[in-house]
């Protein structure tokens, strides 16, 4: 199968939408978890900060979001495309 | 009925269960083996994957190694989850279309080349066998509690019903077992907890209580922080460690997590790319039962366990020695006692245990003004704390029998899991793939077995003397398959670039520094005393061994991108292999591989 339009256009759509998927991926983890948390420290959460809650339980819950989305949001790019497995 | 018939006839009726389920769903091909005819639905695949990762590292050791430590080691939270995103974007649903069983399989056909998987093999063997010593050492102490015993004696008995379970059936009967394991390490994770946080905070969800308020009105974690530092203990929720070797740990985790053949493999056995997906998703889902209850069990442990040493307040008299061995809250003191992992002594012999830290100077002053002469809980195993919990809590005897049950289907589910890993490796990819093509499916999985057998031996010799607690063996586990196995196949899938020379040259540059780097930190094969550099003054500035995982993959892809560019361009029809991978449409069953 070579490269037509079709299919190298499906493939830069997935690349951005993983781009963008780990941009967040990073922010909520590497960033308010531990690098940015000192920025955030001023939120209060239950006793803690809110740097403090995204890295014992926040980035977990965004994670799953991140998965479900794409997930979702390539499963109808796969039908769009016209890629889905029938 | 005594603690100890109860903790026999929650473990004996657990085994029973995964034995029947093994006995009814038998392997009987080398597909059935390997990836369970592709007909298992993505939840129930989630479930299986979901028992599969959550080893004993997740269940036994993680929750102390955040009781003791803190925020600090929020890594392995963060780390430990968020490589299923990078599973879920980058590699499973690839893999999936591409329609072999193994990782390794993979590697050899995109990269044109027997020595790329050869290598590929070689790495996912070091990782895996790295990863089963950790194991090892849960079972060990799980063993050894329950039985009452040492805890070497608990790790050879716990060796051979490993072996004995591994042997029973391959995937086929792994899964559906290990929906079963699921079910009672969830349970036995969360009803704990779930009683403690209600003791605790009057929430009966303890990822919420965790940020609720005790019962004087005073927030959990501000009380924890005020008791930990007024023992002269670092303050529970600050950041104390470098935040660049924090970075990289969680980074090395996170792509460990996506490079490791026995999850990855998972994703072979469901219908379709799309399920691939939404797989990965189910498996994070039952994952993240566990992890977002993982901090409320070790903060609410860290804070009863110093409340009992400090019954009258941290400013009035410590706990008797008379009290622990009388009183029944202290029983679970004696029993630990009793695996060689948890031990005080009246030092200044005043009649009381006094537990604070000795190594924090400005301690010393009240020490010497209450004549105290050291920290008299001289030995707390971090190990422990998850399976002491229900006990250190109070709860009652059925809770701390299912806490064992769980704590060994953690453990045995991902053993299993990865001599699977480990025997397919050397059956299919090393004899039948290259050194034997012409072998039976009967001496296949014959030879299957036997690697099953001797990779136990290996891990048992070596885990003899573990590198460090059991989430510590695994986690550098998880650096060698991040520096090796994820590179691969991710520059495979998205960068028709990399050659044949660029690839090998990559893993073997990625698994020897990293090998390297753990072996100059913990001694080579982990001997002690063997090692140049510790992890409290590593090599590299604040670089831990069990960070380098993100440098070696780093290297990794540097030296791929730099031999692809001065050598031979890949041919045509592997790009047009990489570009089929890229589209799901056209997947068919897994075939057999040459």
């Amino acid at each position: 199968m070579s490269l037509d339009k079709t299919s190298a256009q499906y493939w830069k759509a997935n690349v951005r939408l993983i781009l963008i998927s780990l941009v967040i991926w990073a922010l909520v983890s590497f960033g308010f978890g531990i690098v940015l948390r000192p920025l955030i420290s001023g939120i209060e959460v239950g006793g803690a900060d809110l740097g403090f809650w995204f890295a014992q339980q926040g980035s977990i819950l965004v994670f799953l979001a991140l998965i479900f989305f794409y997930a979702w949001r390539m499963n109808k790019l796969d039908r769009e495309y016209g890629v889905d497995e029938v | 009925m005594d603690q100890f018939t109860l903790n026999l006839l929650f473990v004996g009726a657990s085994f029973a269960l995964y034995i029947g389920i093994a006995i009814w769903a038998r392997a009987g091909s080398t597909a059935d083996f390997y990836a369970a005819g592709r007909g298992v639905h993505p939840v129930t695949n989630g479930m299986a994957t979901a028992a599969d990762w959550m080893s004993a590292a997740s269940f036994i050791s993680m929750a102390g190694l955040i009781a003791f430590t803190g925020y600090d080691n929020s890594s392995f939270l963060m780390g430990w989850t968020g490589g299923y995103v990078l599973l879920a974007l980058l590699l499973a649903p690839y893999l999936r279309k591409f329609g072999k069983f193994t990782v390794s399989e993979f590697i050899g056909d995109r990269f044109y080349s027997p020595t790329a998987r050869l290598v590929a093999v070689i790495c996912l063997l070091v990782a895996s066998i790295t990863y089963v010593i950790g194991q090892m050492q849960g079972v060990g102490i799980a063993f050894g509690r329950f039985l009452e015993i040492d805890a070497f004696w608990g790790l050879m008995i716990g060796a051979c019903v490993v072996f004995a379970y591994a042997v029973f059936g391959g995937m086929k009967g792994v899964t559906y077992t290990q929906v079963a394991q699921y079910c009672v390490l969830i349970l036995a994770y969360t009803i704990p907890a779930v009683f403690i946080s209600l003791q605790l905070t009057g929430n009966p969800i303890p990822a919420l209580g965790l940020f609720g308020d005790t019962s004087d009105g005073e927030p959990l974690l501000a009380k924890l922080d005020q008791i930990v530092t007024d023992l002269g203990f670092a303050e529970y929720t600050a950041a104390h460690g470098s935040t660049i070797n924090m970075v990289l740990f969680t980074l090395s985790l996170m792509i460990g997590t996506a490079g490791l053949p026995h999850v990855i493999m998972r994703f072979f056995t469901v219908p379709r790319v799309s399920d691939a997906r939404w797989s990965a998703g189910w498996t994070l889902v039952f994952i993240a039962l566990l992890y977002l209850t993982a901090p409320a069990v070790g903060a609410m442990a860290r804070l009863n366990i110093s409340e009992l040493m400090w019954p009258n307040g941290t400013d009035g008299a410590a706990v008797s020695v008379e009290q622990i061995e009388s009183s029944p809250e202290y029983a679970w003191m004696a029993t630990w006692e009793a695996t060689g992992l948890l031990g005080w002594e009246d030092k200044n012999g005043d009649g009381m245990i006094q537990y604070y830290n000795d190594a924090n100077a400005e301690l010393q002053e009240k020490a010497e003004a209450n004549g105290w002469q050291g920290n008299e809980l001289t030995n707390f195993n971090q190990d422990i704390l998850v399976l002491a919990n229900p006990e250190i809590a109070n709860l009652p005897g059925w809770v701390i029998g299912l806490v064992a049950a769980g704590g060994l289907a953690a453990a045995l589910s991902t053993a299993a899991g990865l001599l699977l890993a480990i025997s397919s490796a050397v059956s299919h990819d090393l004899l039948k793939g290259q050194l034997t093509p012409n072998m039976s499916e009967r001496s296949e999985l014959m030879a299957a077995r036997v690697s099953m057998a001797a990779a136990i031996v290996v891990a048992v010799l070596l885990g003899l003397n573990p590198p460090g607690f059991a989430a510590q063996t695994v986690a550098l586990a998880f650096g060698l398959a991040a520096a090796s196995i994820f590179p691969a196949l991710m520059m495979g899938i998205f960068s028709t670039r990399i050659n044949n020379t660029g690839a090998v040259a990559g893993m073997l540059a990625g698994l020897t520094v990293t090998l390297l780097y753990i072996f100059l930190h913990k001694g080579w094969f982990f001997i002690p005393d063997t090692n140049i550099f510790t992890d409290a003054d590593p090599l590299l500035g604040p670089v831990k061994s069990t960070s380098f995982g993100a440098i070696g993959a780093a290297v990794n892809f540097a030296v791929a991108f730099f031999v692809a560019s001065i050598t031979k361009e890949t041919p045509q029809e592997i790009k047009d292999l990489v570009e089929s991978v890229r589209v799901p449409r056209g997947a068919g069953a897994a075939v057999e591989g040459h």
